[in-house]
This record gives structure tokens, sequence and C-alpha cells, in this order.
């Protein structure tokens, strides 16, 4: 960990806002999120349905606009995609997509998919002969599957193959949004793996956005917990996970199944994700929240750094005095 | 959240794919086969079609109002012409007419949808407007006010033919290009760096160019049925063309003589089911899943 | 598998006490080489009350067994085996039979809620609706016992909710409205198939708690079909583990899931994420699953087992109990005799028994962690 502090971020979001729906209707879906990863960093971004966390995950390539704020990568401000080409400076920043079938061109053999990545940052055609085979390898696939069709390949395999296809544009930074959850638990752990080792290895920086706190846990070095738009809660993975500050860290960590075989019945949460449309006012979390006081309701909590022993920030008017 | 459902539910395709395979690919149906067939035979007609007509179709040697007989096999018309070797010349008048028109709305329309789909705003409103304009008339009626317009002549009709069918292919690609450009498969094209041009050539042609060619094979019958509707009316072959439209017109001002029209019409009829039958087999064997329904 | 036993009506015959009883079921389909098996001599049991968990990743044969168990297979596919609901026989049992048992007797809920409830009609029209076809209730009392019913799934305002359609609630009020239909008739075995694969983790909570305190008050017999070891752990009794289309263990929870006797087992818990030990790195199985028809009469995981032999590559292996079975567990053997069974001899016709009254032991199909004869 301090080791990757030294370094400096190579993807920072400041006060990025991202918003849905005609302008009558405007909802939400991202309020003021600051950020920042590191290269060799992987940072989890977790959260339930709803909570905007794939919308973030676009913001941060450049594959939605931000209303507020604004994203960069290595010093250039991220844009959004134009009917143009991507500019260059962006494109080792890289997205790995949630749906393994839907990533990967059906009518197109893997082996020109990967070599767009070649073509496309202007790459030798050697390179793009050559590349393909070694980046499949890489990712623990045969090198002849470049003669191949998507279809050809199970969920894992064609999402080992979009990764591969992320490599061959040189990533410095990749958004994982969902990677694994469309998988089987083999596959799962197969892709998690190859990304940590990315991450490890090359020094890639990774968010990595999941609704699998337990996944999370196991790769990620940081985590930011969302929650309706919002993040409730950033630090370490091991801290947040062995002691949340935020009720919702909370229930979310208590709420995961263990597949230990103790039968122990996982803690629900009452009640349902509000709508992002008309949030509550407040805190976002008060009605579902056990810790709710008079003062939730009216008060917006700030994500407030911890003391430093902890090292971490959250937004909770009770666990997080504002003066501390 | 809907992730895992998609995995699951394709992985039930799966299986679904691995059971089904064996028992046979859609060509195999028998309406694939007569449609197929019935295709074939009419092309070689017209090709061979002096070495099988027994006379000149426009020449008027015989005499008139023959009934179909050893030597005039489908009989002679009001002018004492071949019924036989007319209708086996009109395959040269109606089966390259119809590629024509077909081929060209088609690429009028996927050139316009495509631009719709990509550019979106007003060249996608200017564009889809006149193609709803063009869909509010039933298609014969606005034929006839073209060809009308230009002049009752064979290559008006078939200019008037075009610029009725050209807009179900705008259609059909725009909206094809439409999902294709917010795929996870573009965006990451996109991502990488490919412009939307390339994206539109690369990764989104091919998954349009399928339906595009089914779309095309049903639409052959209906461009034969317009062209020989509009011939039928005066407005498109004339006379003494060999055209199986005017054929069956002419046939219908003495149709006590059922032979005149019974067999140009009969021509239309057969051209006009093979091509649908074609273009359903042809649907069914691009897209896996009606593939898989015929063959479960 | 003894779970919450409850008085069994009289008109059945003593030996079939179990609730649910699937005995040497086999599904085959029809593929390019032919019928091959997707589901290959699988047997287990429910009573009332009680929960069972079948696991598997996809292709494991587990969702193709549910779908014996309502008649819902698809064409072209054959069955074998038996599958006994109170003793009726489902197997051979007409589509009009079945569809009385299916919604009657046997409910199911599915991954994706949206599949069962029809989206253009109200939550009340649907609920009411099928319990007037079926249970021939009148419209007041169809609707009275819909409220009851909502407000047994703990939906809030369940006489406003009635008037909603499906879309305007959340997947999991949607998952939680699918099983108040499922349990408008009053079935006495509930098949979830993925129930909450498609929900968020405080929601699946929610869900899985209503399903352990729905078979605990009302005496519902559920089986649980999953690829997520973590939801069984939370609520089974019992656990069955499938892969190739075949039961590769059993036993109980604490017994499949604490101490996994199968080598597949070992490795699909290996690779889940163990959040109390964070720094073991996810350890992915080698190979992928067995495509339909490739297995032959040998184990199916051999190809990726580590632990495998020679006799694993050239016999079937059977559900034998593993070694250090509790005692306590072998209350029911002591009429067959396990020792005898010889995997290479054995059909699985004449096993099936054996299989029948042993389910309460902690079995695998393994040569290795299992040999014949072990106690």
């Amino acid at each position: 960990m301090t080791q990757l502090r030294e370094r400096t971020a190579v993807l920072e979001a400041s006060g990025v806002c991202v918003d849905y729906g005609p302008r009558r209707r405007r909802v939400r879906a991202v309020d003021s999120v600051n950020l920042s990863v590191r290269p060799g960093e992987v940072l989890g971004l977790v959260g339930e349905s709803g909570c905007g966390k794939s919308s973030l995950g676009r913001a941060l390539v450049g594959l939605e606009p931000a209303a507020e704020g604004s994203v960069r990568f290595a010093g250039q401000a991220v844009t959004p995609l134009s009917r143009r080409r991507r500019p260059e400076l962006l494109r080792p920043l890289q997205m790995v997509f949630q749906d393994p079938y839907g990533s990967l061109n059906p009518r197109r053999k893997v082996g020109e998919l990967i070599a767009d990545g070649v073509r496309l940052r202007n790459g030798s055609r050697a390179e793009a002969q050559s590349l393909p085979a070694e980046l499949l390898e890489r990712v623990g696939l045969a090198a002849d599957a470049v003669n191949k069709y998507p279809h050809e390949f199970s969920g894992g395999q064609r999402q080992r193959i979009a990764i591969a296809r992320t490599l061959a544009a040189r990533p410095r930074c990749i958004v994982a949004d969902e990677p694994i959850s469309a998988l089987d638990a083999s596959a799962q752990a197969q892709v998690a793996n190859l990304l940590l080792t990315l991450a490890k290895e090359d020094g890639v920086a990774m968010v990595f956005i999941s609704h699998d706190l337990s996944v999370v846990r196991q790769i990620a070095d940081r985590v930011a917990v969302m929650y309706l738009g919002g993040i409730v809660e950033i630090g370490p993975t091991d801290a947040v996970w062995a002691d949340p500050t935020h009720p919702y860290t909370e229930a979310l960590v208590s709420a995961i199944p263990r597949a230990d075989g103790l039968g122990a019945l996982p803690v629900d949460l009452p009640g349902d994700v509000p709508d992002p449309g008309s949030p509550p006012s407040g805190c976002r979390f008060h009605p579902r929240c056990p810790l709710a006081e008079d003062r939730c309701s009216t008060t917006v909590p700030l994500l407030t750094d911890l003391p430093p022993e902890y090292d971490r920030a959250a937004a909770c008017l009770v666990r997080v005095p504002a003066d501390s | 959240m809907t992730a895992p459902a998609v995995a699951v539910s394709r992985a039930r395709r799966g299986w679904r794919r691995g059971q089904s395979q064996g028992v046979g690919s859609p060509w195999r149906q028998p309406l694939a086969i007569v449609g197929v067939g019935v295709v074939v035979v009419w092309t070689l007609v017209a090709l061979l079609a002096p070495v099988i007509a027994p006379a000149d179709p426009i020449a008027q040697t015989s005499p008139l109002f023959l009934a179909p007989g050893a030597h005039h096999w489908f009989g002679t018309d009001e002018l004492g012409r071949d019924v036989f070797s007319r209708v086996v010349f009109g395959t040269r008048i109606t089966l390259p007419l119809a590629a024509l028109l077909v081929a060209a709305s088609m690429a009028i329309g996927s050139v316009l949808g495509g631009l719709a789909g990509l550019l979106g705003g007003a060249v996608d409103t200017v564009i889809m407007r006149i193609a709803d304009l063009v869909f509010a008339f039933p298609g014969i009626i606005l034929a006839m006010a073209v060809t009308a317009a230009l002049g009752p002549q064979l290559r008006n009709a078939v200019i008037a033919v075009i610029i009725v069918s050209w807009p179900i292919y705008a259609r059909l690609v725009r909206g094809l290009v439409l999902s294709a450009r917010t795929s996870q498969y573009v965006l990451s094209s996109r991502l990488l760096g490919a412009s939307s041009w390339r994206a539109l050539l690369v990764d989104i042609r091919p998954n349009v160019a399928g339906p595009v060619l089914v779309m095309g094979a049903l639409d052959l019958g209906n461009a034969i049925l317009l062209l020989s509707g509009l011939s039928f009316l005066g407005l498109g072959a004339q006379p003494p063309a060999a055209e199986w439209g005017s054929m069956v017109a002419a046939g219908s001002i003495n149709f006590d003589k059922w032979w005149i029209s019974l067999f140009p019409g009969l021509a239309i009829l057969t051209v006009v089911l093979a091509f649908n039958f074609v273009g359903d087999t042809l649907r069914d064997a691009l897209d896996p899943r009606t593939a898989r329904a015929l063959r479960a | 598998m003894t779970a919450t036993r409850q008085t069994v009506p009289a008109d059945q015959p003593a030996q079939t006490a179990r609730l649910l009883e699937v005995e040497n079921l086999t599904v085959s389909l029809p593929t390019r080489q032919g019928h091959c098996n997707a589901v290959d001599g699988v047997s287990f049991g429910i009573d009332r009350g009680a929960i069972l968990g079948l696991a598997g990743e996809s292709g494991s044969g587990k969702t193709m067994t549910a779908m014996a168990m309502l008649g819902l297979l698809p064409h072209g596919a054959r069955t074998g085996g038996s599958i006994r609901l109170a003793g009726t026989e489902l197997r051979t049992m007409s589509q009009r039979g079945l569809r009385n048992v299916r919604g009657r007797r046997i409910a199911l809920i599915s991954q994706d809620p949206a599949t069962s409830l029809h989206p253009m009609l109200s939550v009340g029209t649907q609920l009411t609706e099928h319990m007037r076809h079926h249970l021939g209730l009148s419209k007041d009392a169809a609707h009275a016992r819909a409220v009851e019913l909502l407000t047994t799934v703990r939906i809030p305002n369940p006489e406003q909710a009635l008037g909603h359609h499906p879309g305007v609630f959340s997947g999991g009020m949607r998952q939680r409205i699918a099983i108040a239909s499922a349990l408008a008739c009053d079935p006495d075995v509930l098949l979830a198939d993925e129930p909450t694969t498609a929900l968020d983790v405080t929601v699946q909570a929610g869900i899985l708690r209503l399903l352990d305190r729905l078979r605990r008050e009302r005496g519902l017999a559920v089986l649980i079909i999953t690829h997520d070891l973590g939801v069984l752990s939370a609520v089974a009794d019992d656990v069955c583990v499938m892969y190739g289309g075949r039961i590769v263990e059993r036993g109980r929870r604490a017994e499949v899931l604490g101490r996994p006797g199968h080598p597949y087992t070992r490795a699909l818990l290996d690779a889940l994420p163990h959040p109390e030990t964070p720094d073991s790195a996810l350890r992915p199985i080698p190979g992928s699953p067995p495509a339909l028809g490739a297995i032959g009469d040998w184990c199916a995981f051999e190809p990726r087992c580590g632990l495998r032999i020679e006799a694993c590559g050239q016999r079937r292996p059977l559900l034998n109990m593993l070694p250090g079975a509790p005692a306590a567990a072998l209350r029911d053997a002591a009429t067959t005799d396990a020792s005898t069974t010889d995997a290479s001899t054995t059909d699985v016709t004449s096993t099936s028994d054996h299989e029948a009254a042993a389910t309460s032991e902690h079995e695998a199909a393994c040569f290795v962690t299992a040999p014949a004869g072990a106690r």
C-alpha cells in the first residue's frame, strides 16, 4: 500500500456527476464522486443495482459525458466519445464490459478483433499478425484461437479474449464493469486472477466494478462503496471489510452468505433502494438505516476522512462526526 | 443485474443448439427445396429462352386465339403470338429487372438508413420522415402516380418501384445500425480508437448484411408483383414486349380465352412464391434462433 | 435428509415416506451424436419442511432435473427412472395430469421473476385469476387470499400493491410477488431455480430468509437449484452437487460444505472468494466442464481432477459413503451393503435402491476419496 501511495494517480475523477433521461425528468445517477487510481492498484467499486457504479465506470472512460466535474487520465481530460477517433492519449484507458457475449463482434474472428487494437494505434503489420496469438496465450488461451469465432468459446474464455483485445492497446488503466458476474464460479476465479495479475505485474491501474463485495475483497487494494449515486465509504479493503464504518457497508458485508456450511442466515436490509429520480432528503440511506437519527433526514453527510489511523473516509453523520 | 440471467439463458440455449444440430439445415426443408428449384428453373429458362421457345415472341404468325394444343402448348393470343414463347421470353424482362430493382433499392435504402442511424439528428429526421411519407401510401398507388407523372414506360415503372421500395431497407438498416452502434462490441472498438465510420464499415456492416439480404430475397417477389401490376395497368412494359403483367392484362380483355392470361399469371405466381420461400429459408439460415426452432 | 419430517397423509405407501422422491432419473436430449444424457442416474428425496440444494455450474444438468420434475423438457427429450410426489409417479403422467400438478402441487420460481409475471396485467389480476382457476375461489375470497399471500411474503401495503403492474416493483419485490404467486395454490413442493442470482446481496438475504420461514411455517419442501454454494450454505439442509449430469456428492449441508468429499466440490469451494482468509488467491478449476455427449462410462471430472488415478478414466464411480461419516448417519444403511458395490460390475439400476435407502449419509462418487468399502 505505501508503495502504491507514492505513485501519482493515473486516473482521477473529481466531482463527477452523471445525469440520465430527458431534460424535464433528469435523474442524477452519479452525484459528485471523487476518486483516483494509481498504477498497479486495484480499486474496487461496489454497490447494488441502481447505485450508479456502472454509470460512473462509463463516465470514467468517456462513454458517458459528465454533467459536472471532470475525469483526468494521465494529466489529460477524458472527453466523451465523438464521431471521430478517440484521442490517442486516451487510448491506454480501456474498459472491459460485463457481458462476454455482447462485447465481441459475433461475425469477426478472434484474431481480427485483437489485431484491431494494434492497427488502431498504428502498430506495424507484423505486430498485427503476431501479437494476437501472443496475447491469447498471455490470457491463458491457445494461440490457434485467432482463427475461431467468438461463439466457439465459453463465457469465461470470451471474457479473456475481450481482455486480450484491450491489452493490444497497451492499457495503463482498465475499468472493468462487472467483468465476472456473468461467469461460472471457476471462470470467475480465472478472470479475476488475470485482472489482478495485470495490475500487479504490469502496473495497470484497475477499477473493478462489482456488486459482489466478497470478490472485491479478494482482489482490490482499496474499495469504494456506492449507494444511490454517491460514495458512502472508501478505504483499504481489509479494513473496510473487517470494520465497516458506514451502516450500509456493514449491511452489505453481513448480507453475504458464507459457503462454510454453518447455516448462518444472512442478515437482510429492510426496504428497497429508493428511486434515484426522487432520492430521500438528507442522508440517502436514512430510510433504511438502523442508526438513523432525526438530523439524518435533513443534513446531507459529506464523505469525511476518519482519523488518520483508520486511513479512510465515510459519509455518515452518526459514525463520523463532522469535526473529526 | 441481468448478467447472470443472460449467462444462464445463453447456457440453456447452448444445450438446445447442441441438441438440435443433427436434424438438418433450413435448406433441406421441403419449401426451401421447392423455392430454390423453381428459382433455378426460371433462371435457366431466362438464360436459354431462344433455345426453349419454339417461336419468336413477337411474331404474329399463327392463327389467333388457338387453344392450348400440341403445336402451341399454351395456345396463341389475340394477335396470333405463341403464348408459351411469350411466357418464356417474359423471364428475360421480369427476372433481370426484379434483380436490378431490388439491388438498387437495397443500395439506396442501406446507404440512407446507415447514414440516418450513424449521424442521427437532422439527417436522421429528414431521411426517416421521407421514408414515412413513402410508407404512408399503398405501394402500388404511389408507383402508379409516379409512373403516370413520368410517362408510362418500363423504365419509369422501374424507377417508381425503386422509389416505393427503398424505405423498408432504410428503416431496417437504420434500426440495425442504431442497435449495433451502442452495442458493447462497437463501444469497445471505439475505445480502441476506431472512428464511427470505421465501426460502421468493420463492425456493423457484417451484422447488417445478413438481414438486408433476407429482406432483399423476400422483396424480390414483391418487386415482381409491383412491376407486373404496373404493366397490367398499362403503365409499365409497352406492347409488343412480352411482359407477364401486360400479357395478363391483354388476356383479361378476352377472358373467355383463359389461356392468354392464365399462363403468364401462373408464371408470376410461381416466381413470387419461390422467392418468398427462398427468402424465408435465408432468414432461417441466417437467424440462429429461428433456425434452431425449425430444427428442434 | 431427515429435516422436520411431518405426518404424511395416510393414503400413501409407508415405505415412500419422502414427499418428493427422485430415483435414478435420466434425461437424454437429442444431439448430433444421437441422444445424450443431460441428467444421468440422479436420485434424491425431499421431506416436508426441508430445503434441498442442488448445486452445479451451468451445463451440470441441475436445471434439466427440475424441468423433468415439471414435465417441461424440450421437445425430443427422453426420460428414465422415476419421480414420485407423495407416491404418485410424475414421470409417466399425461400432460393433462402434469398441468394439474404444476402450480397446484409443485410450483416453480425462476431466476428472473419477469418471466413468470405478465408485464401488462396487474399483480392482483395475476394472483386472483390463478386461484380462481385452480381453486375455484370466488372473486372476494381470491382477493382476500391474495392480500394474505402478499402479507406473507412481506410486500408493504398489499391492498395497494395488488393494483400495480409488476414493472412498478424492484427486482427483489418482484421475486417476492413471484413467490406469492407460486404459493397461491398451497403447493407441497417449491422448485426455486436460481431464485436469487439476479438479485442484490441485501435483497438476496431477504429472499433466503423468506424461503426459510416458508418451509418452517408451511411445511413447504423446497428444492433450490443454484451455482452459489453460499446460498445453499445459508438455507439448505442437504446439498447435492452435480457435475456432468450426475450427482457427485451429497449429504448434510455442514458435511458437504465443511468437509467436501468429492474433488469437484473441493475445487468449487476453492474457486470461491473466502472473505475470512483474504490473502489466498482465488483458485480456478483447470479445464472446462464436459460438453453434452462427451461423458462416457467414467468419472466426468477425471480430466480436471488433481487426484485422479487409473480407475477414474476407466470406470464410473458410484456414490459411496465417505470414510469417517458419523455413526448416526449409518442408521438406514444397515439393510444395504455398500461394501459389495463394485463400480465396474454393478449397473446403475441395481445400485439406485441402495442409494435411495442410504441418502442420509455423506456420499461422494469418487474412487479416491470414497473408495467402495470404506467406512
